[in-house]
C-alpha cells in the first residue's frame, strides 16, 4: 500500500476500478504527500510461483518452437483434403482427421502459427498505443486527458468480448479485422494503468525538480517516469497475452476471425460443433489452446509475484473468456 | 482521510444544496449511466455506419445503383442523405421506440428475436451468477486464510487454469462427456421434448414450473440448465476466487480483525461480520466485472448447448455476418452490462458510508 508505483490517485484508475478504489487503501494513503520512493524491483520469487514459472516458460518456449518449426513437424498438408474423412485417433493418425479428411494434427501444429503470432502482436501493440496515450492524458491532463478518458469509458462500458464481436462484424470477417477489433478493446487498460501512475509521478519531486531545470516534457516522460512504469505494465501485458489468445480464437469461434480453409484452432472446436461424435476435431485444438494459455498465464503470474507483489491485476469485464 | 481526499478529487461540490448524500450519490450514479448508455448507441450507430461497401448498392443492385435518380431518391427515402447526426438521433429515436432493425438471417425484428431469447439467457446467467459467487467467496476466503499452504497453492493454479479454459471448447467437452458419453445430462435446449413450456410468468422455466407446480418439469428444466450453468460457473470462479483472495487478505491485515481475533471469537464470526463484511466493497466490483464475462460466456458457450438464448443469437447473427442481430445484442448486453454496474456503485453508497459522503 505504501508502495508509489501501485497507488492510483485518481478514483478513476486502476485495480479495482472506479471510485470502488478510493473507499480502499488509495484514499487513507498518505503515499500522495510523500511521493514516491523509487526502488529497483527486487526480484521475489514465491516458493510455488517460481517453478509455475519455468514450467510455463517451457511450455510457452515449446509452442512457439511448434509455431517456427510447422512446417517439419507436420506429416501433412493442414489444407489438403486426401484423407479419409472423420477417421478416429489412432486409425492411421495422431489425432484423427475431420469431416473434409485433413489431419487434425497437422492443422492443430499450424494452429500455432496463426494463433501465437497474432497474439503477441496484439499485446504489443496495445501496450504501445495504450502507454502513449495513457501517458500523454496523465503528463498533460486538460482535454486530452477528459477526451482520452472519456474514450475508454466507452470502450470499457462494453464487456469485452461483446464489443470485439461487434467491431468485428462491422468491419467483416477476417483474421486482420479480428485483431484490429481486438486491438481497440485491449488498449484502454493499458492507458488508464499508464494514466494513473504518470499522474502519481507527475507531480513528485524528482521528476518536477527535472522540470524546473529546464527538462522538456519529453525528457521528463522518457527519463523520469517511463522507467517506474515498465514493470506494472510488462505484467499486465504478460497476463494480457493469454486473454488475447483466447480473444482470438474466440471471434474466429464465432466466424468474425480466421476463414474456413485456415488452421485455426478457434474455429477449429467450431466445426466440431457439426460434429459432436467426432470428438477429436474439437478437442485437440481446443487442448492447443488451454495449454498455450495456461503457459502464459504462468509465466504472467510469476512475474507478477516477481516484480510487483502488492499489485492486483483486474482489467475490464470478462477481458479473460 | 480529509487530506488525501482533497488531494484525490477537486472539492467541487462543496456547499450545495444540502440534498441526502446517499440521494446525491445514487443521481450522479444513474446519469453517468444514462450518458454510457447514450455512448453505446453512439459506438453501435458508427459500428453499423462502418460496414465496407456502399450501403446503396447492397440493397439496390449493380445495375440500379449506376442510376443517379435511384439512388438519390433511395437516399432520401431511407434518410441517408441527411447529416449523420441527424441521421444518429433518428437511429437513436428508433432505438427508443424499440426499433433496432430487422435480422437477415431470421427476417424478424431484432427486438421480438431479443426478447424471445433473454429469459434463456437470463435463466443460465442468474444460476451461474449466484452459484460462482458462493463458491468464488468460500474458495477465496479459503485461499486468504491459508496464505502460503499448500492449500492455496492448489487454488491458485486450479483458478489460473480455470482463467485459461476456452469456455467455448470446455462447453463442448464437457457435453461430450456427459452427454454423449454418459447419457447423464439431457441433450441440448431449455426441455426435453416430451415436456411442455411451462406457462410463462417469468420466462425462467424452472420458476415458471415452480409457480404452476409442475414438479416434474422443474427437474427437466432444472437438468438442462446443469451444463451450461457449470461452464459459466467454472470460468467465474477463477476470476472470483483470485479476487476475494486479495480482497480479503487485505482486510485480514487490518487492525480491527486483529483485535476481533485475539479477543477469541470464533473464525466464524470474525469471517462473516468482520472480514467478508469489510470486503464486501472489492467482492461486489468483481461480482459486476464477472457478470460481464458471463455474458460474454453466454455468447460463446449457448451454441454448443443449442440453448436458445441470445448467445446462440449472436452465434447465429455473426456467422451469417447479421449486422442488425449483432448490434442488437451488443447493445442489449452493452446495457446490461451497464445496468448492473450502476446496481453495484449504487449497493456501494449501501454498505459503506463513505463512498456517498465523499463525494
Amino acid at each position: 500500500m505504501t508502495d508509489a508505483r501501485t497507488t492510483r490517485p485518481d478514483p478513476r484508475d486502476g485495480a479495482p476500478a472506479g471510485p470502488r478504489d478510493g473507499v480502499g487503501a488509495g484514499m487513507l494513503d498518505p503515499v500522495s504527500a510523500a511521493g514516491p520512493r523509487w526502488r529497483r524491483p527486487r526480484l521475489r520469487l514465491g516458493r510455488w510461483s517460481a517453478p509455475l514459472g519455468l514450467l510455463g516458460a517451457a511450455v510457452g518456449i515449446l509452442w512457439i518452437l511448434v509455431a517456427l518449426l510447422a512446417p517439419v513437424i507436420a506429416p501433412h498438408d493442414p489444407l489438403a483434403q486426401d484423407l479419409p474423412i472423420l477417421q478416429a485417433p489412432g486409425e492411421g493418425t495422431l489425432m484423427g482427421t475431420d469431416a473434409l479428411g485433413r489431419d487434425v494434427f497437422s492443422r492443430v501444429i499450424w494452429g500455432a502459427r496463426v494463433t501465437i503470432p497474432l497474439a503477441l502482436l496484439l499485446v504489443v501493440m496495445s501496450v504501445l498505443i495504450g502507454a502513449i496515450v495513457g501517458a500523454v492524458a496523465g503528463f498533460f491532463g486538460r482535454a486530452v486527458d477528459e477526451v482520452a478518458m472519456r474514450v475508454t469509458d466507452l470502450v470499457m462500458a462494453f464487456p469485452t468480448v461483446i464489443l470485439a464481436m461487434v467491431i468485428a462484424a462491422a468491419l467483416g470477417a477476417s483474421l486482420l479485422n479480428a485483431v484490429l477489433a481486438a486491438l481497440i478493446v485491449s488498449w484502454p487498460a493499458y492507458a488508464r494503468l499508464t494514466r494513473g501512475l504518470v499522474l502519481g509521478l507527475r507531480s513528485s519531486n524528482y521528476v518536477v525538480s527535472g522540470q524546473l531545470l529546464g527538462f522538456s516534457p519529453l525528457r521528463s516522460l522518457g527519463r523520469d517516469i517511463a522507467p517506474n512504469i515498465v514493470g506494472p505494465v510488462l505484467v499486465l501485458a504478460s497476463l494480457d497475452i493469454g486473454t488475447a489468445i483466447l480473444l482470438l480464437s474466440g471471434l474466429s469461434f464465432l466466424g468474425l476471425g480466421a476463414k474456413p480453409p485456415t488452421a485455426e484452432w478457434g474455429s477449429m472446436v467450431s466445426d466440431a460443433i457439426q460434429n459432436f461424435d467426432a470428438w477429436w476435431i474439437g478437442v485437440f485444438p481446443g487442448l492447443a489452446i488451454l495449454t498455450v494459455v495456461i503457459a502464459f498465464n504462468f509465466v504472467g503470474d510469476a512475474l507478477r509475484d516477481a516484480l510487483d507483489p502488492k499489485s492486483q491485476t483486474i482489467r475490464g469485464g470478462g477481458t479473460t473468456l | 482521510m480529509s487530506t488525501s481526499t482533497k488531494a484525490v478529487r477537486s472539492p467541487r461540490s462543496r456547499g450545495g444544496r444540502a440534498a441526502h448524500p446517499f440521494l446525491r450519490y445514487a443521481l450522479r450514479r444513474v446519469l453517468t449511466s444514462l450518458l454510457l448508455v447514450v455512448g453505446v448507441t453512439l459506438v453501435t450507430f458508427v459500428l453499423t455506419n462502418l460496414v465496407p461497401g456502399d450501403p446503396v448498392a447492397a440493397a439496390l443492385g449493380q445495375r440500379a445503383a449506376e442510376d443517379p435518380a435511384i439512388v438519390s431518391q433511395f437516399r432520401a427515402t431511407y434518410g441517408l442523405d441527411q447529416p449523420l447526426v441527424v441521421q444518429y438521433f433518428t437511429y437513436l429515436g428508433n432505438l427508443l421506440q424499440g426499433d433496432l432493425g430487422v435480422s437477415t438471417t431470421t427476417h424478424n425484428p431484432v427486438v421480438d428475436d431479443l426478447a424471445k431469447a433473454l429469459p434463456a439467457t437470463l435463466e443460465i446467467a442468474l444460476g451461474a451468477i449466484v452459484l460462482s459467487v458462493v463458491i468464488g467467496v468460500v474458495l477465496g476466503t479459503i485461499a486468504a486464510y491459508r496464505r502460503g499452504k499448500a492449500s492455496d497453492h492448489v487454488l491458485r493454479v486450479v483458478s489460473l487454469a480455470g482463467l485459461s479454459v476456452p469456455t467455448f471448447w470446455l462447453a463442448l467437452v464437457l457435453y461430450y462427456v456427459f452427454y454423449f458419453q454418459l447419457h447423464i445430462a439431457p441433450g441440448s435446449g431449455r426441455l426435453s421434448s416430451d415436456f411442455t413450456t411451462p406457462p410463462t410468468v417469468t420466462g425462467l422455466y424452472t420458476v415458471d414450473a415452480l409457480l404452476a407446480g409442475q414438479l416434474d418439469t422443474f427437474l427437466d428444466a432444472a437438468s438442462h440448465l446443469f451444463l451450461p450453468v457449470l461452464v459459466l460457473t467454472l470460468y467465474t470462479v477463477g476470476l472470483l476466487t483470485r479476487f476475494v483472495r486479495t480482497a480479503v487478505l487485505e482486510i485480514l491485515d487490518q487492525d480491527y480483525v486483529r483485535a476481533a481475533r485475539a479477543k477469541g471469537l470464533p473464525t466464524r464470526t470474525v469471517v462473516f461480520s468482520y472480514v467478508l463484511r469489510g470486503a464486501s466493497i472489492p467482492i461486489l466490483t468483481v461480482v459486476g466485472l464477472a457478470f460481464g464475462s458471463l455474458l460474454s460466456g453466454t455468447v460463446l458457450v449457448e451454441a454448443i448447448f443449442a440453448w436458445p438464448g441470445i448467445g446462440s443469437y449472436a452465434y447465429q447473427a455473426a456467422s451469417h455476418l447479421d449486422l442488425p442481430g449483432i448490434m442488437g445484442v451488443g447493445l442489449l448486453i452493452g446495457v446490461m452490462y451497464l445496468l448492473v454496474n450502476l446496481i453495484v456503485d449504487l449497493l456501494y453508497g449501501v454498505l459503506d458510508p463513505r463512498v456517498r459522503l465523499a463525494s
